[in-house]
């Protein structure tokens, strides 16, 4: 298809301090009215999502991801630029908005699926699903008001994906509810997917947007700095958040073909790190559950009152598969002096399945990297398992099984 | 015009529903439930009546029955209390439902619809009611009832124009909604619908000229208490009133909808 799903071009949404209302009256009588003052919280931002994609948004806090979605929407209007929307909007952002709770759940049903614009004969035909989907048993023909909030999140999200949408938008509230529904609402995001239903998720889960996005936009004080693979987002998202003060952040691009993202304020440094086998040797290809050893050396810049190192292993979508720090393992160490080089030692069985996995390291004074962030590095090093010497097994553990059959 | 018009036609069961909903929720925890839409205005009938039929009902001159006062009282309030309600109701519309225009997107101009809708049916129950009443107190019906759906017709619209361009208003100066609680008290009494206008002196029975509801008010009385046909000068005034304020509304609000969400 030619035509785009939806076409964002040079958006922009200011809200306007005409300081006294009277000015406001004026200005929708066609008089020229001086603005007082005007607040850009969206400006100059552009992208097209095609059929079938999935993009995820992040940002810090107001950095402008919910006005954007609201713009998307329709609920909010922009002051500039235009949006071309090709197809059908759902819109998951704050669920169980709208119910009256004196109405039993059928009939808030029918009128949030009327709310969206669904003729009466559409709504009939579906209730019996939406029933199904949201599982509360007889609770649906009583009034809302004697319902948990999780039953309440329950008809929400199934009257807004009860009819396949071609943009689904997501916001965070899927952090609601009991986990059993929260696997059946990815399951059925999932499946919307599959079936051509692009997705807009906005969320900090940097899992959830690598899992779920083809493509990642990120937003910040109202502007789109960078629209990308997720990963690479991701990372810069990360190392945005660590930036305060005076740090800086790098992008290069790494031998593996990846964007490398290295930020913080540079007290200390990672000189080398490598991966050791059991003979000491560098390697680059992993055995399946072979012992190595992660050898990382750092070179403190100036004085540090507390030095941790942290490593995180991600695999090839980018997603967290193993990682801590020194302060969880009690082995932080105290007043480094400019100059001193430590070397940390990190032994462990690779129990991983096959594939390509990175190593991002991270020293700071903390357990997280958002107090002080002297280096931040991601892809500071790449390797691959591969499975030589076990069974073949699928997944990113090696979980060594012992299975016992026995013939009765 | 044409998408406002499409809008409201594609939405139209959600209208119906949420009329109903409406309806429904207000009186849903009440052992009475919607008995108590005729009845709270029944009762404020019945008050003024104990309190007043004796002075005022030597004032109705013409009239062979001696609940002649009754009947005044509820011709006005059954015009009154459509116009109150619907007035009071679009005041604070948009104010009221700011989270739902905050989240959802579907076409605005569907509230103010379901206010007139739902005001409507309460209106249509308490005339039902009130014709009951009259049946039961010796009043015959009159031809000139047939002029009633004309005046609700313009009394809705009356009322729609003017609380619409309130309740913009109200979006951005908070302060329209108190005032105009005063003012609709303050109007209340400015209309001859406990009273009649014939004990107003002179003077100041101009003043009352000017304030559309009367005309409204007498219309009313006119057709169910007198039986003939209501004065077609003061109808057409209220008339064009209601079309110059619908038009001014429906303006004003496609001039206010992108900048109301912003200070909800």
């Amino acid at each position: 298809m030619s035509e785009s799903l939806l076409t964002v071009s040079g958006l922009g949404k200011a809200f306007r301090d005409y300081g006294s209302e009277l000015r406001r009256f004026a200005s929708w009588c066609g008089l020229h009215v001086q603005v007082k003052a005007e607040t850009w919280v969206l400006r100059g931002v552009s992208f097209n999502v095609e059929h079938g994609e999935s993009i995820g948004i992040v940002g810090q806090n107001g950095a402008g991801k919910s006005t954007l979605l609201k713009l998307i929407t329709g609920t909010l209007r922009g002051t500039e630029g235009t949006i071309g929307v090709h197809g059908r909007i759902a819109a998951i952002l704050e669920l169980g908005m709208g119910f009256s709770p004196d109405l039993s759940g059928r009939a808030n049903v029918r009128h949030t699926a009327g709310l969206m614009g669904f003729s009466h004969e559409d709504i009939s035909g579906a209730m019996a699903a939406i029933e199904a989907f949201a599982e509360i048993g007889e609770y649906f023909d009583e009034p809302v008001r004697t319902y948990s909030s999780g039953m309440q999140m329950r008809i929400a999200f199934a009257v807004a994906t009860a009819f396949r949408p071609d943009i689904l938008i997501v916001d965070e509230a899927l952090s609601v509810g009991d986990s059993y529904f929260q696997h059946k609402c990815f399951k059925r995001i999932r499946e919307f997917r599959e079936q051509g239903t692009s997705l807009l998720i906005v969320s900090h889960d940097a899992g959830a947007v690598q899992s779920l996005c083809d493509r990642a936009l990120l937003l910040e004080n109202g502007a789109l700095i960078k629209d990308g693979d997720p990963a690479e987002v991701m990372d810069l998202y990360n190392a945005l958040i660590a930036e305060r003060e005076n740090s800086t952040i790098t992008i290069s691009n790494h031998a593996s073909g990846r964007v490398q993202t290295i930020s913080g304020s540079g007290e200390a440094v990672v000189e080398t790190i490598m991966l050791l086998n059991d003979s000491e040797e560098q390697v680059e290809f992993v055995d399946v559950g072979q012992p190595v050893t992660l050898q990382i050396q750092v070179m403190a810049r100036e004085d540090i009152p507390r030095l941790v190192l942290g490593y995180m292993i991600k695999d090839r979508l980018g997603q967290q598969v193993f990682g801590t720090n020194t302060h969880h393992t009690e082995q932080v160490l105290e007043e480094v002096r400019a100059g001193q080089r430590v070397q940390f030692r990190i032994s462990f069985p690779m129990n991983f399945g096959q594939g390509s996995y990175s190593v991002s390291t991270a020293l700071v004074s903390t357990d997280t990297h958002l107090v002080n962030n002297y280096e931040w590095r991601d892809l500071a090093l790449v390797f691959t398992v591969s499975n030589m010497s076990q069974p073949i097994f699928v997944g990113s553990a090696w979980v060594p099984p012992s299975i016992e059959v026995c013939t009765l | 015009m044409k998408e406002i018009l499409a809008a409201i036609w594609s939405y139209r069961h959600f209208i119906v529903s949420s009329i109903k909903n409406d309806l429904r929720s207000r009186f849903a925890r009440s052992k009475l439930g919607g008995l108590w839409m005729i009845l709270q205005p029944l009762a404020q009938v019945a008050i003024y009546a104990l309190v007043l039929s004796r002075i005022m009902a030597a004032k109705l001159p013409g009239i062979n029955n001696r609940y002649a006062y009754v009947i005044y009282l509820m011709a006005g309030m059954i015009a009154w209390s459509l116009f109150a309600e619907v007035v009071t109701r679009s005041l604070t519309l948009f104010v009221d439902n700011g989270n739902l225009m905050k989240k959802m997107a579907f076409p605005r101009v569907c509230l103010p619809i379901i206010v007139g809708g739902s005001s409507l049916v309460n209106n249509l129950l308490l005339l039902v009611t009130a014709i009951g009443v009259f049946l039961l107190i010796g009043h015959p019906l009159s031809l000139a009832m047939l002029w009633l759906p004309l005046l609700i017709v313009i009394n809705l619209a009356f009322a729609i124009g003017l609380g619409l361009i309130l309740g913009i208003l109200n979006v951005f100066v908070r302060d329209v909604a108190q005032v105009m609680t005063v003012v609709l008290q303050l109007l209340f009494w400015l209309t001859p619908i406990v009273y009649m206008p014939s004990i107003i002196p002179d003077r100041l029975r101009s003043i009352l000229e000017f304030n559309p509801m009367m005309h409204m008010a007498v219309a009313f009385q006119d057709v169910i208490l007198y039986g003939r046909p209501p004065p077609i000068q003061g109808l057409a005034i209220i008339a064009l009133a209601a079309i110059v304020l619908l038009l001014f509304s429906l303006i004003l609000f496609r001039r206010a909808a992108p900048e109301m969400v912003d200070v909800l």
